[in-house]
């Protein structure tokens, strides 16, 4: 690539299930200024602006671009609006990285956002289409026999999902921002939760969630020059594959393996399990966790569950998986992925607060949408690549 | 900026389809990548634009991977815009030097709904969609402001509506052709006033689809490579009470980051919806009044939501590869009264 880029502010609102203390710009502006606050700028410094969302009948509305444009400092400058299904936060980061690389803008402002209580992303699942059949289970119901599938697969042990929520939880106390604070939580409460679709239990999913996050993008020259610690962007990636044919494994996808060693290969890692302190990846159901692990190559086929029973992925252990509390703990959709590459490269900032791991150097952001069909990645690095 | 050419386009043409958009896509996308000279998987990005509104349920844009062909997995984005915006950003993924041909495409297929509803979601959400104002009201808001102002008046309106389906004729995508004199136009009855029917998009259904590629490796890949020398978008603040409607700053403001006075424009292929709103971007994108503006016909003679901005780009890279010019500016816009806007400048080898 042409011209480096780093993220130099990140900026989250506080996660909640019905934010109705802000409309969508309020919302949106929370998280964009806090970015910019973190990176010491203000509108004016900023070139053009990328948003993403997840579907827009989950707000009800067309183009939102359109009504957001002054909201975000956006007039007269380029506004692209990024929807590639729930890896959306991700690619949208991507795409706002991409126009740093390609020397066309200096300093790019990306943010995405889901703002739920506006609509209800259950009827926004549900809508039956034309020449189609209507998926009337929601997200769950589609992912649970991929789940199932793997629990066969791999023979992971029963209580592996539970294991992953239960950190992930407890992570999540660490972090202001996350939605769903337990306190109490215990093996027994996840273990005995009620079964939503199974074998996912309701505490082993995601909530819904309003909440934005935004970052600053800048060039090499800029970021030199920022208040805070810059966190490089080593590489980007992302994949798509059709959502169903034969050929297909939708438990551990081919996009998803091409879009990891994809990454690996463009910033040079050569052992993702020893170069790569930690990992921040799209976990809505618990269980998602070792299948990733595996699908990143952190782990061999069959055997991801492993560094959840063993607590490699703990917050301290050898290789920390969602810090943050993760999806399980706050899901704003369309900025899920986003919150995944801000955590990934806060870590690598040194600027993750409680959840911080000791000596961060290269992060992994990772999101996926569709039917586990689409991918987007990017690994931050605290050193210029 | 590496240079960027456009070697194939292809676009469907039906008013009303009984098809679904995945078959719709599905040979339009065909026929751009076996124009382009280059096998499917040797094009190595896939950028598409599209609105699940009008396919009624989310994710719509998902069904379209299974027609553009995506196995082995593909390395692929969307924008919830017009195609055009997926043309740009296709192109700002060549510059990043990571790849260097890509697979562009739109589709939309308005018929199935009621698309004054629907269009009316792209207000602000909490003061103006609850009162569904349609956009061919909001246009004709537009339009009396223009003739208040003195910019356009209806006989010039008229004008360009009776070059539009003129032009119909000559194109085979076109789903409204008509020999109109302008006199008989303007005796026609308005639809909202001050717009008649002509004066309004001719809504049809539709795919279009668009390779492009980098350098030396366009030139042997075809006669002649049309240039993407600038490209830029940007958008104009939403409140219709905060815009002065006869004025679209972001327009001129494309045109001129896009470097299109830089040299002499042989035609234009703009998109504009509503008759007053050609005569709005001529000004806005410097095209002066006996400039050849929209031979195509232009969204007048059909318009096929979220792909009609990159059908414009198409059809004047078409002219040019054809040998009808050497330079030309291609616009999309979309967005009430013309709210966001894109340029293209493009030049023939």
């Amino acid at each position: 690539m042409a011209e480096r880029c780093a993220v130099i502010g990140v900026g989250q609102t506080k996660y909640d299930a019905k934010r109705i203390d802000v409309s969508m710009p309020g919302l949106l502006r929370e998280a964009a200024l806090r970015a910019l606050e973190d990176a010491e700028l203000t509108w004016s410094d900023i070139d053009a602006v990328v948003i993403g969302k997840a579907p827009d009948t989950f707000e009800g509305m067309m183009y939102p671009e359109n009504y957001l444009a002054d909201g975000l400092g956006a007039t007269g400058k380029p506004l692209l609006r990024v929807h590639t299904a729930g890896s959306v936060g991700g690619s949208t980061a991507n795409v706002a990285a991409s126009l740093v690389q390609a020397g066309i803008h200096d300093r790019v402002l990306t943010v995405s956002w889901e703002k739920q209580s506006e609509s209800n992303a259950m009827w926004g699942l549900t809508l039956s289409p034309p020449f189609s059949v209507a998926v009337v289970a929601g997200a769950g119901g589609f992912f649970a026999p991929l789940v199932r599938t793997y629990m066969h697969r791999s023979k992971a042990p029963e209580d592996t999902g539970i294991l992953v929520a239960l950190k992930d939880r407890r992570n999540a106390l660490k972090n202001p921002y996350a939605h769903l604070q337990m306190p109490d939580v215990t093996y027994e409460a996840i273990r005995d939760s009620f079964m939503l679709w199974d074998p996912i239990r309701y505490l082993e999913s995601c909530p819904s969630s309003d909440g934005a996050c935004a970052m600053v993008l800048a060039k090499e020259a800029l970021a030199e020059r920022t208040p805070r610690k810059p966190a490089w962007v080593m590489a980007t990636s992302m994949r798509s594959e059709p959502v169903q044919f034969a050929k297909r494994d939708a438990v551990n996808p081919m996009a998803g393996r091409l879009a990891a060693k994809d990454l690996y290969s463009k910033a040079g890692i050569k052992d993702p399990r020893k170069e790569i302190d930690c990992i921040e990846c799209y976990v809505p159901f618990s269980w998602f966790e070792p299948m990733w692990m595996e699908t990143m190559g952190f782990a061999d086929e069959g055997e991801g569950w492993k560094l959840t029973h063993d607590g490699t992925t703990a917050l301290d252990g050898a290789r920390p998986v969602n810090m943050s509390g993760g999806v399980l703990s706050s899901n704003p959709i369309g900025a899920s992925g986003m919150c995944r590459y801000a955590e990934a490269a806060n870590q690598v900032r040194g600027e993750a607060g409680e959840h911080q791991v000791d000596g961060a150097k290269v992060a992994l952001g990772h999101a996926y949408g569709g039917g586990s069909q689409y991918f987007a990645m990017a690994l931050f690095g605290s050193a210029k690549p | 900026m590496r240079d960027v050419a456009i070697v194939s386009f292809a676009q469907s043409n039906a008013e009303s389809e009984i098809r679904s958009e995945v078959e719709i896509l599905q040979p339009v996308a065909a026929e751009a990548v076996a124009k382009s000279g280059l096998a499917r998987n040797e094009i190595e990005f896939t950028c598409s634009g599209s609105s699940d509104w009008l396919q009624g349920q989310p994710f719509a844009f998902v069904m379209a991977l299974d027609a553009v062909g995506s196995w082995p997995p593909i390395v692929e984005s969307h924008v919830e815009q017009d195609g055009a915006w997926a043309l740009y950003e296709a192109w700002v993924k060549i510059q990043t030097g990571e790849v260097e041909s890509a697979l562009i495409y739109a589709f939309g297929k308005t018929s199935p709904g009621d698309i004054a509803q629907v269009q009316a979601l792209q207000l602000d959400p909490y003061c103006v969609t609850p009162l569904w104002p349609d956009l061919d009201s909001l246009s004709a808001i537009q339009a009396r402001a223009c003739i208040d102002a003195g910019v356009v008046s209806e006989r010039q309106m008229a004008e360009v509506a009776a070059r539009a389906l003129a032009a119909g004729r000559d194109n085979p995508h076109a789903v409204r052709k008509e020999a109109a004199a302008v006199d008989a136009l303007l005796a026609r009855p308005y639809r909202v006033t001050p717009l008649r029917d002509h004066d309004c998009p001719a809504n049809s259904d539709g795919a279009t689809a668009m390779v492009i590629v980098a350098g030396d490796r366009a030139r042997q890949l075809c006669e002649r490579p049309v240039w993407i020398r600038g490209i830029d978008h940007r958008i104009d603040p939403p409140a219709l009470g905060v815009r002065d409607l006869t004025r679209i700053p972001s327009a001129a403001l494309c045109a001129e980051k896009a470097g299109a006075s830089r040299d002499k424009l042989d035609f234009a292929e703009v998109t504009a919806p509503y008759s007053h709103q050609e005569i709005l971007l001529r000004r806005e994108l410097g095209l002066g009044s006996d400039a050849l503006v929209n031979p195509s016909g232009g969204s007048l003679a059909a318009h096929t939501l979220m792909s009609c901005g990159l059908n414009r780009i198409g059809d004047a890279a078409m002219r040019i590869a054809a040998g009808k010019g050497d330079r030309a500016l291609a616009h999309a816009g979309q967005g009430p009264c013309l709210q966001q806007n894109l340029v293209v400048v493009l030049e023939g080898e």
